[in-house]
């Protein structure tokens, strides 16, 4: 077993560190036991099962470092690694961007371990594909599927004196149903941390409706569209906004966020109805309360009532401008409204719902334009009603000109270890249609 | 390689760390790179001791892959080294059938015992599995190849070669760019090596070694005043070839339009850095591109991506069957659409090969990682579809009795499964060069490098862009453009393909990273082309404002 109690950790690592002599050293031990099972054609493909456990060491003499890993962690193993760190170490050169290690550092409690989780067997895997494959069958659909479910631990000392230790469940689902004639294809996706919440009966029906209803889709002309995204479909272009919060690149005049020798800190960029930021303790998305460098993760506002609130600063960025650092967000939360996906469509004279977005790539990162195209779930909606199923589409859009097209927020809902509300958008633009079902 | 060389350049931060995480193993020395590795006699040994423990537990099939991955990484910014990387990741994994359904397990202990466990773990997974399986795996037979080798034909291993020398590479690059306008450059030198040893309960030992090495940089411009930057990347491709790549001979220099110079199989980055900061500093000033029809002049390190998307993908068998249907999609190339023996899929210069031995290309191997000897095959000849890309377990499903040879895995740890070979467009058969080719075109783009790229879950309609784009006008390059992307439908493009340069243009574009599976896997493909004329195809301004 790969996963290891805080004081098993502690103990492995203490062992380690007593065996340093560089002025500094950093221990990082982590371990995963995860499963997984594929199905398609309405039958079982492949499954599998990993258990990893890795330790690296880094030690630093002044400014010079050197890092060394091991998956061993007997006495004489450990004294290896750390003594081909220091070796490394030793004969490195300066690393004028090198920060030494934090000290003691306090970190909320993590609430991202579910024991439930981590108790998931092959046989719950199998019936999880069963959950698909036999409704699938019955409604003349055909299913391929993924289930991948993983536990894992990572702990941090350093001989600063900081210690970290965070335990982490995770669950992700994903069914693609199509309809055995082609013409009809759904999807659905579920993540948490806590396998109690997911229900394979209540999903797998979401994506078989969507392949029926979306049998023999018409095709409409491309142009701009109010469209109705689905959180999955606002994810993937959110995606883009997420990655560009990095403050060194806004410095040097080569992201989306520089402005006029400067950056766009403090600057209304979106609709003041948006809100974005991150929050490790939040519980539908709960995620560790500290990151790879040992720094605690709070709650962190990115863009308040759509001005940039924060830029992320590394340690080194931070001090050479003067300022505190503020960590990478390692999930993102956005604020949303009351509306129900029902009442969303209810309110739409003439749109599109949009189940997801596919083959996402950047255009142009100067303006954060995003290329990319509809799946599995395009409708056309009129009057408040889905009216009928329509060819997907090609879009080239940016998240900043659709988060200023932003008509109504919906409720939130949990993609990828982010919390996105249903959205919807005028004029978000569609350049071409695809003959993809 | 002495120690000191690597150890006084190497930066190593777990922080500056970029190396792709499907890339990664244990950090080594640097001469550790160097270190033979399990003798093949002993890999037999222990490859036998999963195939007669999988038969005792009732399996009709196994196979086992001993494989010990080496890989360097050196990265660079400007006129600093930022992190050499050398990693290390050594393992078994077994493959079996039991009940009919296949089982998959691996182990970092390549013990007796350890693959023992691992080869049980293997069943068990087959016979739950087998609940579910609704037809038995039928294998195409192999034949058995005895004790056989197998070696990508290098001249210089890297793993010989000192990193001073390609710290030193690299940052000369990076300076060339500075001092020719750039404002940041980043670089990068990959390189692979699979130490892999195939065995099967059919009777094959099969032992490879396999390199692979990518030079690449980024140079960014920018205009502070105006709020602009642009980004010129490489015009480098990955090889299956060694250090030997980075010479930069001048006998493996192209011309290409608008005065560029290309590379085939030998690079020169240095010259490349000089001309990416003067081109980067171009595109800051380049005219927008006016939307509309435009014909296309495709360099080959731009068209590989394109026959990538639409082309390889389309006609990968289990994309065709419904297997990837929950990632990667479907395809349009249906089986109906091959049986009927005239799907047009482009005009009658279009033929398009998968080659597995096609030498410097990513994808050469003497054998796939199911033990079938690789070969060269047609996927489409003068335009029609007629075979696709099938694996032992799926050839029978379109009337065929012998793999293709194109199953592979990234590492010991995954499971095999079919992925692209080298997919081709074999050049024009008369003689008919760049120059020729432009002067042959009225309104036109000619696009060099690879950018922007997307293509719906089926492969018909796509959207690319690219590095540099240069305006063709009454047979003349008459300026850089901006902003251009061209959108298709992959069956209408082909069926424009209206003129194919001459074989004397003829090089490879290549990716390290082309991704398919869940838990999704990476592997490394070279696509072969001259460069390509297509007609009349949709130009769209990419150009917003924000």
């Amino acid at each position: 077993m790969a996963i290891y109690t805080e004081e098993e950790a502690k103990k492995i690592m203490e062992k380690a560190l007593s065996f340093s002599t560089a002025d500094a050293c950093e221990i990082n031990l982590q371990g995963s036991e995860s499963g997984n099972i594929r199905y398609a054609r309405n039958s079982v493909s492949t499954s599998g099962h990993r258990s990893n456990q890795n330790l690296v060491v880094q030690a630093n003499f002044g400014k010079k470092s050197g890092t060394a890993s091991i998956d061993e962690f007997d006495d004489a193993s450990l004294q290896r690694v750390v003594a081909r760190a220091e070796e490394l170490a030793k004969l490195s050169p300066e690393n004028p961007e090198f920060m030494a290690p934090l000290g003691p550092q306090v970190y909320d409690k993590a609430i991202n371990y579910v024991e439930a989780t981590a108790n998931i067997t092959p046989e719950y895997r199998a019936n999880v594909a069963n959950s698909s494959i036999e409704p699938a069958i019955a409604s003349d659909v055909t299913a391929a599927g993924f289930l991948d479910d993983s536990a894992g631990f990572q702990a941090m000392l350093n001989s600063k004196g900081l210690f970290a230790y965070n335990k982490s469940t995770n669950v992700d689902f994903t069914v693609t149903m199509r309809t055995n004639d082609g013409t009809g294809s759904g999807w659905v996706t579920r993540d948490f941390n806590d396998v109690s919440k997911f229900d394979a009966n209540e999903a797998s029906s979401v994506a078989i409706s969507k392949s029926v209803m979306s049998r023999e889709a018409r095709a409409i002309e491309p142009g701009k569209y109010t469209v109705i995204l689905e959180p999955s479909a606002g994810l993937g272009l959110l995606s883009g906004l997420g990655r560009s919060v990095d403050a060194r690149q806004a410095d040097e005049g080569r992201s989306f966020m520089s402005k006029d020798g400067g950056t766009k800190l403090g600057v209304k960029i979106v609709d003041e109805r948006v809100n974005l930021w991150s929050d490790p303790l939040h519980p539908e998305v709960p995620v560790s309360t500290w990151n790879g460098e040992g720094q605690p993760l709070k709650k962190t506002e990115w863009i308040k009532n759509g001005v940039v609130q924060n830029l992320a600063y590394s340690r080194f960025w931070a001090e050479k401008k003067g300022v505190e650092p503020v960590p990478y967000p390692s999930n993102f939360i956005m604020g949303g409204g009351d509306a129900s996906l029902e009442e969303l469509i209810k309110s739409t004279k003439k749109g599109i719902l949009v189940t997801r977005l596919w083959y996402i790539r950047s255009v142009d990162p100067q303006t954060l334009l995003y290329t990319g195209l509809t799946r599995d779930g395009t409708f056309y909606i009129e009057n408040g009603a889905i009216k009928y199923p329509v060819k997907n589409f090609r879009f080239n859009e940016s998240p900043i000109i659709m988060l200023n097209n932003l008509e109504t927020l919906g409720k939130q809902v949990r993609v990828e270890g982010n919390l996105i509300p249903y959205m919807k958008i005028r004029d978000f633009t569609f350049t071409s249609l695809s003959d993809a079902v | 390689m002495k120690r000191r060389d690597f150890v006084q350049l190497s930066g190593l931060g777990a922080g500056a760390l970029l190396v792709p995480n499907l890339m990664t193993g244990n950090t080594i020395f640097a001469e550790a790179l160097l270190e033979p590795g399990m003798d093949t006699i002993v890999k037999k040994r222990m490859a036998d001791v999963a195939l007669n423990t999988a038969k005792s537990l009732g399996a009709t099939y196994a196979d086992a892959r001993i494989g010990r991955y080496l890989n360097q990484y050196v990265f660079t910014r400007e006129d600093k080294v930022q992190n050499v990387v050398n990693t290390e990741s050594f393992g078994i994994g077994i493959r079996v059938i039991t009940n009919g359904t296949w089982g998959f397990a691996s182990t970092n202990d390549v013990s007796e015992d350890g693959i023992k466990k691992a080869t049980q773990q293997a069943v068990a997974i087959a016979k739950a599995n087998s609940k579910f399986q609704k037809e038995p795996v039928i294998l195409a037979p192999v034949a058995n190849y005895g004790e056989v080798s197998w070696k990508t034909p290098i001249q210089k291993d890297f793993k010989e070669v000192p990193v001073s020398e390609k710290v030193e590479l690299l940052l000369s690059a990076n300076a060339a760019a500075l001092n020719n306008g750039a404002n940041f450059v980043n670089s990068a030198l990959f390189m692979v090596n699979e130490q892999k040893y195939f065995a099967s309960t059919e009777g094959s030992y099969i032992d490879q070694d396999v390199h692979r090495i990518w030079p690449n940089f980024g140079v960014t411009a920018v205009d502070q005043a105006k709020g602009k930057f642009k980004t010129r990347d490489a015009m480098s491709s990955p090889m299956g070839l060694g250090y030997e790549y980075m010479d930069g001979l001048a006998s493996e220099k192209l011309v290409g339009a608008a005065g560029l110079t290309l590379y085939r199989n030998s690079y020169d980055i240095i010259e490349d850095a000089t001309a990416a900061a003067k081109q980067a500093k171009e595109m800051l000033s380049a005219k927008s591109v006016d939307p509309g029809k435009y014909d296309l002049v495709l360099e080959p390190n731009h068209l590989g991506l394109t026959i990538h998307e639409s082309v390889g993908h389309p006609t990968e068998l289990d994309r065709v069957l419904g297997y990837e249907a929950n990632y990667a999609g479907t395809s349009f190339a249906t089986i109906d659409k091959w049986k009927s023996g005239d799907f047009k899929y482009g005009s009658d210069l279009v033929n398009i090969v998968a080659d597995k031995t096609q030498v410097g290309s990513l994808g050469a191997v003497g054998f796939d990682d199911e033990g079938v000897q690789c070969k060269k095959w047609d996927i489409i000849r003068n335009g029609v579809l007629v075979n696709y890309q099938a694996i032992r377990d799926q050839v029978k499903m379109i009337d065929q009795d012998e793999s293709h040879g194109c199953c592979y895995a990234q590492s010991w740890n995954d499971v095999q499964f079919q992925r692209m070979p080298n997919i081709s467009l074999e050049p024009g058969k008369d003689p008919y060069s760049v120059s020729e080719m432009i002067k042959d075109v009225e309104k036109g783009i000619y696009i060099a490098g690879r950018g922007s790229y997307s293509i719906d879950q089926q492969r018909y309609n796509f959207q690319f862009g690219g590095t540099v784009f240069y305006e063709i006008k009454d047979g003349k390059i008459v300026g850089m453009l901006n902003d251009v992307a061209y959108q298709s439908n992959t069956q209408e493009f082909w069926n424009s393909c209206a003129k194919i340069c001459d074989e004397d243009d003829y090089r490879m574009f290549g990716s390290f990273f082309d991704g398919k599976g869940q838990p999704s896997q990476v592997s490394a493909v070279s696509h072969g082309s001259s460069t390509t004329r297509f007609n009349n195809i949709n130009v769209i301004n990419t150009g917003r404002t924000v």
